[in-house]
């Protein structure tokens, strides 16, 4: 909101205490700082990105361990680390971690950091709402696990959970109630972030910063969260009906009520196939903004881009049969879901090409997020390939059900998505922490990854050729499949591993980073606007907002054309980055409620299973919350101006320029208006 | 950098002292509507795929009796009408409302929104006695597929109206605490858009479940 003159302003701010008390009592109003307590009320989105980042690397932990006991189990034939119960639910549960639990929350930390910065803003459109997705986010993820605990066992019915398999015969623990519940409340996180991202990235745009100007990372970003828009509530009907069928007998899946299984399946691959892309597009975005800048070249055909991703976003919605090829669909459907499915590997090759046009000519750097980025394309293409081969309905019935599907998935899942991922952790990591990760050991981690990677799924597309289910726990000797799986399995230790290099890599490069030479805003010579701000990015974002002028505008600042038409250096980094130095600046004060919120949600979760008044009291919670929520102001009026809080999240937010309620805030905004240093060359007015 | 690099710098102008008139944020919603309205917007947008996969599963459903009493055989359609007619009425006054809050008078802008409430209570009170009245003569919510796929569509249809009567009865205590203003009046358009958004809903789901015969 809008401090303006006839907002109401404390001219002589009382000295507050650091906890005010606040009308309901229960809950102070925080004032924010640096200690572990204000991040338990932040509403930054660059906290709140670190957050999600944070817990999503712990779920990536968990999910591993999951997967390599899965490994071990099926090293060799008549495996018996876990029994096929605990199989089931350990196969279950390693999907879903990995799926809802890490990949969407870590896409979900690129979005939050770097969205405002690459178009220019402060903050997300809603701070509070973000807080409150990151929140319900985690609510849910614990949620989920603590079936393992106190539900009789995690979900033991497959990621994609068919019926009548999940219901209460087949399934009798209550592993499948957390899972229905559970990702209604991960749903409600996504739901309400992909609102608020998509608010922020049509209505926060800095001055000049125009759609087709954005950088490819915000649009993919923005592409996933319309998908995620319009996938969730797919999603939620089906699960709310899953719920209903398990809790109360709805006979919705039942076929001797008459029921139709199917639709389930229809229900769930609706969102399930959209719900691909989301995992996807992101990592794009990442590759597409790490390529150009270690090609020193701006992306080749940065339209056809943005209209592939696109282009992906509608024909995502058309191909989500072509999961269920063997089910019976008839051969019509059949025709038309894999006709449909080649097709969409179309804008999926485009892009492909475009990376390496992109490369070809460049002045290449390998630094290991330019590997990774690299690899993911590889990766993502060979994982494509296999796609094709599944659109061909003879075939992919051949294939389904067997470790052919997958090698596939985690082609494109894995090596596109997560190696994408990594890409962007290397890259952005001077960004958010202001010190880099140590190439050396980064490329450890690099090679160690790459080779893990293709030795887990590589051989699994001749063992599902050969023949071996999916989903079963062991296999008896004799049928050619040993050495595969064992291969399978040293890759799975080689990926852990690679993860200890990683982890090993942050610890010693944060402990090393004094005795280096800081990074400064730009380590990269990259060409987006975070690089034009200090690294770590100070609290308020941007001394003042950029006005934009054209694609890849921080490149732009630095370079120019001569006469010759050869590009030259303009400016160093340090004459164009702005110094982070700016004071008062007004941002959007810090909040328990969004927290408490979220507390209310698995309480209620709980209450369904078990008891239900427990449920009552979570949505007593729920409820209070949210009416202390609504009647707590935006802007703290207690709030202390004099140093980076209150206001400026809000697109229509004037920064600064009404009077202050302190006397620094006359020179805020003022101090700093000079542009950065002048590109020369060019003439177009835009 | 090649000559692939040059159309990506066509448009982008010199840093001249023209540059520095934008500075510090001072423009508003990029897309000249405000965050919350948009956000409204794009929620609705949402709820579309939901009551659209609701919808689905009762079509899917509709004649699968497991040998009991379908939902469509204990209609009664001139209640129902009548209570359509209220729910669409409230979209009338969801309107005055506005129009009343918008041009600063309190006074009808409170009626109209009390109007609302109440239009909205009615159609709520209406579906509760048909749900009961369902029940008795036989058709409860585990009855079959299709009574279990009537209620959970019909059942979020109406915990939608709720939700809007709830907010709308925020705005009239905000109103009568004087926080409600022509200067805010833009809260009772977004409240209003939800508003519209649950007819519009119920007129589908009258047209296609009520109306259309099951054969």
């Amino acid at each position: 909101m809008t401090v303006t003159a006839d907002a109401p302003l404390e001219l002589e701010a009382p000295p507050q205490p650091r906890y005010a008390e606040r009308p309901l009592g229960v809950l102070t109003r925080p004032q924010g700082g640096r200690g572990w307590r204000d991040w338990l009320s932040t509403v930054d989105h660059k906290r709140i990105g670190i957050m999600y980042g944070t817990a999503a690397m712990f779920f990536f932990l968990v999910g591993g361990v999951e997967a390599l006991l899965l490994r071990l189990q099926l090293a060799a034939p008549d495996g018996s680390v876990l029994g096929a119960d605990v199989y089931n639910q350990v196969y279950t549960m390693h999907g879903v971690t990995m799926v809802f639990l890490f990949i969407m929350p870590l896409a979900a930390a690129f979005a939050n950091y770097f969205i405002p910065l690459q178009i220019g803003a402060r903050d997300v459109a809603f701070p509070r709402l973000n807080a409150l997705s990151f929140w319900i986010w985690l609510s849910g993820a614990i949620f989920l696990n603590t079936a393992w605990i106190v539900g009789g066992g995690g979900a033991d019915c497959g990621w994609f959970c068919y019926t009548p398999n999940s219901g209460v015969a087949f399934s009798p623990s209550h592993g499948v109630d957390f899972y229905a519940i559970g990702l209604q409340i991960l749903g409600l996180a996504s739901l309400i972030s992909a609102i608020n991202l998509i608010v922020t990235c049509l209505n926060m745009r800095a001055p000049g910063m125009t759609l087709m100007r954005m950088p490819v990372l915000t649009w993919m970003l923005l592409i996933t969260q319309f998908l995620l828009l319009f996938a969730l509530p797919v999603i939620t009907v089906a699960l709310f009906l899953l719920m209903f069928a398990r809790l109360f007998g709805a006979p919705f899946f039942d076929p001797a009520a008459g029921a139709d299984p199917l639709l389930w399946q229809h229900l769930f691959w609706i969102f399930g196939h959209p719900e691909v892309y989301i995992i996807i597009l992101p990592a794009f975005g990442v590759v597409s903004e790490v390529i150009p800048t270690f090609s020193r070249k701006p992306l080749f055909g940065y339209e056809f881009m943005i209209f592939s991703g696109i282009a992906i976003g509608f024909m995502g919605w058309g191909v989500w049969a072509h999961h269920m090829f063997v089910s019976g669909i008839g051969p019509i459907s059949v025709a038309a879901f894999s006709l449909s499915t080649m097709f969409i590997a179309v804008p999926t090759g485009v892009k492909i090409l475009n990376w390496l046009a992109t490369m070809w000519g460049g002045r290449l750097r390998f630094t290991v997020a330019m590997k990774f980025a690299v690899a993911t394309v590889a990766m993502f293409t060979i994982g494509g390939l296999s796609g094709v081969t599944h659109s061909v309905a003879p075939a992919d019935t051949q294939q389904t059900d067997t470790y052919y599907i997958v090698a596939h998935f985690h082609y494109v899942i894995f090596g596109g998505g997560v190696i994408g991922l990594f890409a962007g952790l290397y890259f952005w990591w001077p960004k958010v922490w202001g010190y880099m990760l140590d190439e050396r050991l980064g490329n450890w981690n690099f090679w160690l990854m790459l080779i893990g990677f293709n030795l887990t799924f590589g051989p699994m597309h001749i063992l599902g050729l050969q023949g071996m289910s999916r989903r079963i726990d062991t296999y008896a000797a004799g049928y050619g499949f040993e050495l595969w799986n064992m291969v399978a399995t040293v890759g799975a230790f080689l990926i852990a591993l690679s993860m200890l290099v990683f982890m090993v890599n942050v610890w010693k490069s944060r402990r090393t980073a004094a005795s280096r030479p800081a990074p400064g805003p730009d380590p990269w010579d990259a060409r987006s606007l975070e690089w034009s701000i200090p690294s770590p990015v100070p609290e308020h974002n941007f001394d003042e907002v950029p006005v934009v002028r054209g694609r890849d505008e921080w490149w732009h600042r630095k370079y120019g054309i001569d006469d010759d038409g050869q590009v030259v250096r303009v400016a160093t980094v340090e004459e164009a980055a702005q110094r982070g130095d700016a004071v008062g600046v007004h941002l959007p004060s810090p909040s328990f409620w969004p927290l408490a919120m979220a507390v209310g949600l698995p309480l209620i979760g709980y209450g369904l299973i078990f008891n239900l008044w427990l449920a009552v009291i979570g949505a007593l919670i729920v409820i209070a919350s949210l009416y202390s929520w609504a009647f707590e102001p935006v802007d703290d009026p207690d709030a202390d101006h004099g140093h980076g809080h209150d206001e400026g999240h809000d697109g229509g937010g004037e920064s600064g320029d009404g009077p202050g309620p302190d006397d620094a805030v006359g020179e805020v905004e003022t101090a700093e208006t000079d542009e950065p240093a002048a590109v020369g060359a060019s003439e177009g007015q835009s | 950098m090649t000559a692939a690099a040059a159309p990506a710098e066509l448009d982008h102008g010199t840093s001249g002292a023209g540059g520095a008139a934008g500075h510090g944020g001072d423009h508003g919603p990029s897309t000249g509507i405000s965050h919350v309205k948009l956000a409204m917007w794009v929620f609705l947008g949402s709820e579309c795929l939901l009551f659209g996969g609701l919808i689905s599963t009762y079509l899917l459903y509709k004649t699968r009796a497991n040998g009991r009493t379908l939902p469509t055989d204990v209609f009664d359609i001139p209640f129902t009408s009548v209570s359509s007619f209220v729910l669409l009425m409230s979209s009338l006054t969801m309107v005055l409302a506005l129009s009343g809050v918008s041009r600063g008078d309190d006074t009808a802008g409170r009626a109209w929104l009390l109007a609302t409430a109440l239009l909205g209570a009615v159609f709520v009170g209406g579906q509760v006695y048909e749900f009961t009245s369902f029940v008795r003569e036989g058709v409860a919510f585990t009855t079959n597929p299709a009574s279990a796929a009537f209620f959970t569509l019909t059942g979020f249809h109406g915990v939608h109206v709720s939700l809007g009567i709830v907010m709308l009865m925020s705005l009239f205590v905000s109103s009568v605490k004087g926080k409600l203003t022509r200067n805010n009046s833009e809260t009772v358009e977004i409240v209003g858009l939800y508003w519209h958004f649950v007819d519009i809903v119920w007129i589908f789901i009258f047209t296609v479940i009520y109306l259309i015969p099951a054969d």
